[in-house]
């Protein structure tokens, strides 16, 4: 694995014009992904975790600083990047193959072409069978399910994912986040997992970086020395996750309190 | 590997009948025959209901036309106000002996032809230029004004310039019909543009859409039931245009019609009028409901969908 970073942010600095004037989402950034790592970003409710993605997406400008994908500035939308977006973003009108096979067709591929890969990558989130229907068919887990085959159909060398199981109830959330471990294994691709569940984080991740409240940047970044293969519902109960949890949850809490006395989030999940 | 019981059990029922592989179908037990007879009953009573709200409205009709009648015999004057009776011999005559203007079936093909021509060109106008100014901010800021003034015309005053402008023939009526039906669809696709869902477009934009397939696979898409909706408004509208362009001048037509019982002070002849443009209003609408129920397959069934107007 070469140590060339996929993507980097330089004093990256992100500022929106709000109803109450300039309000900085992300102040000087500074943050390494290398290839294939995955990376968990967690910090209080709206402290600019998704921004952050937002800029890597390149679906907003950064304000200041730099934002490079392959060692090459972001201008406009980086080839190889997927994005797994909080809300639901599957396309309501058309079936659960059409809609995996949107990337493919968008990126030019023949009707029937995209059809076969989508109809590969349907089964293997666990969806076969249910190709034929419509999103508002399926429960709220097969939704991430369409989402997720939907993104990594175009096997994207970057995956960016904006706390995609939190609207999730807790077992669902488990299981997808096994489902995910076990896709990615296969890709090589990065990960930015942004979450403000600090268990989800850690038991995902290779790296969790603990950001500050509003304007956000990095506070600390924690190695977590789990191995792979992992179980996320196993791996919790693990003395060397508790460690791990304790030290990074240290770092987090203050931030959280600060968020708290600001009255800009709701805290985080602490469930341990 | 197979969707896990825990999270594909919670689709809906209907999502989960074909693929329960971990569920052989067993054979049937009481409980499932227990089902099959709850299930029958909720359908007779379903029957029994629609039943009922069709006889109650039958009889609403009836209780109507009688009193209307019976008044116009015994106190009211039926100069003025006609009678059932007496607008069905009219409907009979033009029907059997033509009109006044000719076969009753020319007057109802130039408005239909009129209200079909305006509706089409209206409905497309409508919706190109409102997606177009939907999606561009600056386009709708420079036009904003110049629409809502326009907008603010009385539109039926147009077909008196119209009949000017292009005489007595088809052309002013569709222009009548179009300028109706242009505001009625623009109004929606303009708001069904503007209203797309941020997160389905960025999304698409990631998966690799260019801007033109934003537009033709999302933007369109999600402006279809704004402008289906609009639609059903429209062909009433394209209808009212092209009878009252016909009223304004005409030499065929079931506006023309309308003006000459009105010139001749005969009630019935203009009830007969307004009910068969009725007719093609609802025979209309219907046909619209079937394009709308294909194109809008993929939206879940509205709950208490038989309350619907």
């Amino acid at each position: 694995m070469t140590d060339d970073p996929v993507i980097s942010l330089r004093s990256a600095t992100k500022r929106f014009r709000g109803a109450t004037g300039i309000h900085t989402a992300v102040h000087d950034l500074t943050l390494d992904v290398r290839p294939g790592e995955f990376l968990a970003v967690v910090g209080p409710t709206g402290c600019g975790k998704s921004t952050t993605l937002s800029l890597v997406s390149g679906l907003e400008p950064a304000s200041a600083g730099e934002v490079l994908v392959r060692g090459a500035p972001v201008r406009g939308i980086p080839a190889g990047v997927g994005y797994m977006f909080q809300q639901d973003a599957i396309l309501p009108w058309r079936s659960v193959l059409d809609n995996v096979a949107a990337g493919p067709r968008w990126r030019g591929a023949a009707k029937a072409e995209a059809r076969e890969r989508a109809r590969g990558w349907v089964r293997r989130v666990g969806l076969g069978g249910f190709e034929g229907y419509y999103p508002h068919q399926l429960s709220g887990g097969m939704r991430k399910r369409v989402a997720l085959a939907q993104t990594l159909v175009n096997e994207p060398e970057m995956l960016l994912m904006d706390e995609p199981f939190s609207a999730l109830d807790v077992q669902t959330r488990g299981l997808m986040q096994d489902e995910l471990l076990r896709l990615w294994a296969g890709t090589g691709a990065a990960v930015i997992f942004v979450t403000h569940d600090l268990e989800e984080a850690i038991s995902l991740a290779d790296r969790v970086i603990v950001m500050t409240t509003a304007p956000a940047t990095v506070k600390a970044s924690f190695d977590i020395p789990l191995s792979r293969p992992r179980n996320v519902e196993e791996v919790r109960l693990t003395a060397a996750f508790l460690d791990i949890y304790r030290e990074v949850w240290d770092s987090l809490r203050e931030e959280v309190a600060r968020s708290r006395a600001q009255g800009t989030g709701q805290g985080v999940d602490h469930a341990a | 590997m197979q969707p896990d019981a825990r999270d594909t059990g919670t689709a809906t029922a209907t999502a989960t009948q074909p693929t329960q592989p971990t569920q052989p179908t067993s054979p049937r037990t009481p409980a499932d025959l227990d089902n099959a007879a709850a299930i029958a009953a909720a359908a007779a009573a379903r029957r029994r209901r629609r039943a009922v709200v069709w006889a109650v409205r039958l009889a609403a009709v009836v209780v109507w036309l009688v009193s209307w009648e019976v008044s116009a015999t015994y106190w009211i004057d039926p100069f003025n106000y006609s009678k059932p009776t007496a607008i069905w011999h009219r409907l009979i005559d033009w029907f059997t002996k033509g009109t006044s203007a000719g076969s009753i079936w020319t007057q109802i093909a130039t408005t239909l032809q009129e209200a079909v021509f305006g509706f089409v060109l209206g409905a497309i106008l409508g919706v190109v230029l409102g997606i177009l100014l939907g999606r561009s901010r600056f386009l709708s800021d420079v036009c904003a004004p110049f629409i809502k003034a326009a907008n603010a015309v009385p539109r039926i005053v147009l077909a008196s310039l119209f009949v000017i402008w292009f005489g007595l023939g088809l052309s002013s009526k569709i222009a009548t019909a179009l300028v109706l039906v242009f505001f009625a669809v623009f109004f929606n696709a303009f708001q069904g543009a503007r209203e797309v869902d941020r997160n389905l477009v960025n999304n698409a934009r990631i998966l690799g859409a260019s801007r033109t397939q934003v537009l033709t696979s999302i933007v369109v898409p999600s402006a279809t039931s704004w402008i289906l909706a609009s639609l059903h408004a429209a062909f009433g509208f394209a209808l009212i245009g092209a009878v009252v362009g016909e009223y304004t001048g005409a030499d065929k037509g079931l506006g023309l019609l309308i003006a000459t019982a009105q010139g001749s002070f005969d009630a019935a002849g203009i009830y007969a009028g307004m009910i068969i443009t009725t007719v093609i209003a609802l025979l209309a609408e219907w046909l619209l409901t079937g394009l709308e129920n294909r194109l809008l397959r993929w939206r879940p069934p509205v709950a208490g969908g038989d309350a619907q107007l």
